[in-house]
């Protein structure tokens, strides 16, 4: 749906978007992922037409954004919460956009009720808005016209953690019924649990990308570890090294190089009772979005530090 | 991951934004903050305040007579000081607010958009000149009552009138112009105050002090160019300077103004 082909841009010497290239499927959500600056927004101003390609380009549908008839019917933008006229209340900024694209005024209203800002919220300039009021504002901005495509940058940000619970349900609800969502985000956790596929970016060039499954086996190389705990550590330890499987103390448990199952089997065999059994990949993915962006990272990752 | 089929992407029968639509649109942003709201306020308060004065020194005076036409230019002076402001706003806090961002969104074609502005700037002008209008007609209604020996005069110098409309017209193209050119609130204010009221006496001061310049300062000053439209008809040479001192002073601009819109990377 949406198709990013070999997308270049450039600002004089410094190169902020570098020959990407990706798509976003209609029923899925792509999170879009990378530390400040990587070129997200760049890249996401550039399907909407607010900035000019160098090389490269952007459809939508197979068509150029500038060519879409009557655009916020068919794809929704949030770019910038901020961008708001901080003299204007929350309802007339969605008036004026329901007015331009066409839509009776009752949608405005939906919108409103949709984000949960109610009718006293959306008489307040925008002036006196929270960044968490501004971002809900957005987001019944970009789903004014109901568009098939969504397009947010950074949606998350400044929403509690129950605006964050809520909008994951809203994004992986649109998708379900079929529509395509592109999503930014500079925090893995916020993305992880609603995207489809991810796409890692860092200094303008795509470091990673696929599922959390893929790039979880691309974090460990393949290799799967399992956390477990047990009423008799030292004897499931033993039975695991005797299977031939690597074993190390790891807090009140034990990593093992297996996959969960084959853990369990061997507890089973022993008759060992297991308080808890997990996989253990789950810091790999923070590890490897660190890892992957870390030219792009302000702050230097404490392994290179060392060494 | 998907659960219903793919919604496809059908523009079909979507038609584009007709500019009517961005039209009312654009006039509508500059009475919906209060920004705008204030700065429409503060100018019928003068003008209406400024109409007080002048009916009140008209009626206590009794050698004083005074016209139809002569109210109406007061409240339309007055008024048209502050409303190219309302046209300078209109472009520039867009960028200020950064609300270009979901204007250039919904509507990628910016020239459209620039074009509705323009429209809802002039036709702001037009408001501003029937207000004026009806103000002048109260005013002068009232100056009958006030005073009883003489009867109500209704004349209104139309060549006056027509050189007035043009006269506020360009006002706000060039308030327009310069904000398009600079795209900064204070900065458009500021220049478009200079160039509507301290240029032309620099214009003049020049012209008196260099005879170099006095030759040519006609093909340049625009707002004295401006000045003649109040004594139609005006001779060929008039209708030159206007041409050309116009072309340096509003189309230029808006012309670098509007290609600078055209192509800016909206932030």
């Amino acid at each position: 749906m949406i198709k990013v082909e070999r997308l270049t841009r450039a600002y004089g010497s410094f190169i902020a978007v570098d020959d990407i290239s990706f798509g976003c499927e209609p029923g899925t959500v792509t999170g879009f992922l990378g530390p400040n600056g990587a070129g997200k927004t760049t890249t996401m101003r550039v399907m909407v037409g607010l900035t000019l390609a160098t090389h490269g380009e952007v459809t939508i549908g197979g068509m150029h954004y500038k060519d879409i008839p009557n655009p916020g019917r068919h794809v929704g933008v949030l770019l910038d919460a901020s961008a708001q006229h901080a003299g204007r209340t929350g309802r007339e900024t969605l008036e004026l956009g329901a007015r331009t694209m066409g839509l009776p005024a009752s949608r405005v209203d939906e919108m409103l009720a949709l984000v949960s800002l109610d009718a006293k919220e959306a008489k307040r300039r925008v002036r006196n808005y929270s960044l968490g009021m501004r971002q809900r504002l957005g987001i019944a901005h970009a789903l004014l016209g109901d568009p098939t495509v969504l397009i947010l940058d950074e949606p998350a940000n400044g929403l509690d953690p129950a605006g964050i619970r809520w909008m994951r349900g809203l994004l992986k609800g649109y998708a379900d019924r079929g529509g395509t969502v592109l999503l930014s985000s500079h925090l893995l956790h916020e993305v992880e649990q609603i995207a489809d596929e991810m796409i890692l970016i860092g200094n303008g060039k795509i470091v990673a990308r696929g599922t959390r499954q893929e790039l979880l086996a691309t974090a460990t190389g393949g290799v799967s570890t399992t956390l477990v705990t047990s009423l008799d550590n030292a004897a499931l330890q033993a039975a695991l090294a005797a299977k031939g499987l690597h074993t190390a103390p790891a807090g009140s448990g034990i990593r093992v190089t297996a996959e969960p199952v084959d853990v369990g089997r061997v507890a089973a065999e022993q008759a060992i009772v297991l308080t808890d059994l997990r996989a253990g990949n789950e810091g790999g993915l923070e590890d490897l979005f660190l890892e992957l962006t870390a030219d792009s990272q302000r702050e230097p990752l404490r392994s290179e530090v060392s060494a | 991951m998907t659960t219903t089929a793919p919604v496809t992407f059908d523009v079909s029968g979507t038609a584009p934004i007709p500019f009517s639509r961005l039209f009312r649109v654009e006039l509508r942003k500059t009475v919906d903050t209060r920004a705008g709201r204030w700065l429409i306020g503060i100018t019928i308060g003068a003008a209406l305040l400024a109409e007080g004065i002048f009916l009140a020194v008209a009626a206590t005076h009794s050698d004083t007579t005074a016209q139809y036409g002569d109210f109406v230019g007061a409240a339309a002076f007055v008024s048209s000081i502050l409303l190219p402001v309302v046209g300078i706003m209109l472009v520039t806090s867009e960028w200020s607010q950064r609300t270009a961002m979901t204007t250039f969104t919904l509507e990628p074609r910016r020239m459209r958009v620039v074009v509705a502005k323009l429209l809802a700037g002039v036709t702001l002008t037009g408001f501003v000149i029937a207000f004026a209008l009806v103000v002048g007609l109260v005013c002068n209604l009232l100056f009958g009552a006030l005073q009883s020996h003489q009867s109500i005069d209704w004349t209104f110098g139309w060549s006056g009138f027509a050189g007035f409309v043009i006269n506020q017209t360009f006002a706000m193209l060039g308030g327009f112009a310069l904000a398009s050119l600079l795209l900064n609130t204070p900065a458009a204010i500021v220049v478009f105050f200079v160039y509507k009221w301290v240029l032309p006496g620099l214009f003049a001061l020049g012209a008196a002090l260099m005879s170099w310049f006095n030759s040519i300062v006609g093909w340049i000053d625009f707002q004295a160019a401006q000045n003649e439209l109040y004594d139609m008809p005006l001779t060929g040479t008039q209708w030159a300077h206007l041409a050309v001192s116009g072309f340096i002073w509003l189309v230029v601009p808006l012309a670098i103004g509007i290609w600078r819109i055209q192509r800016a990377e909206v932030k």
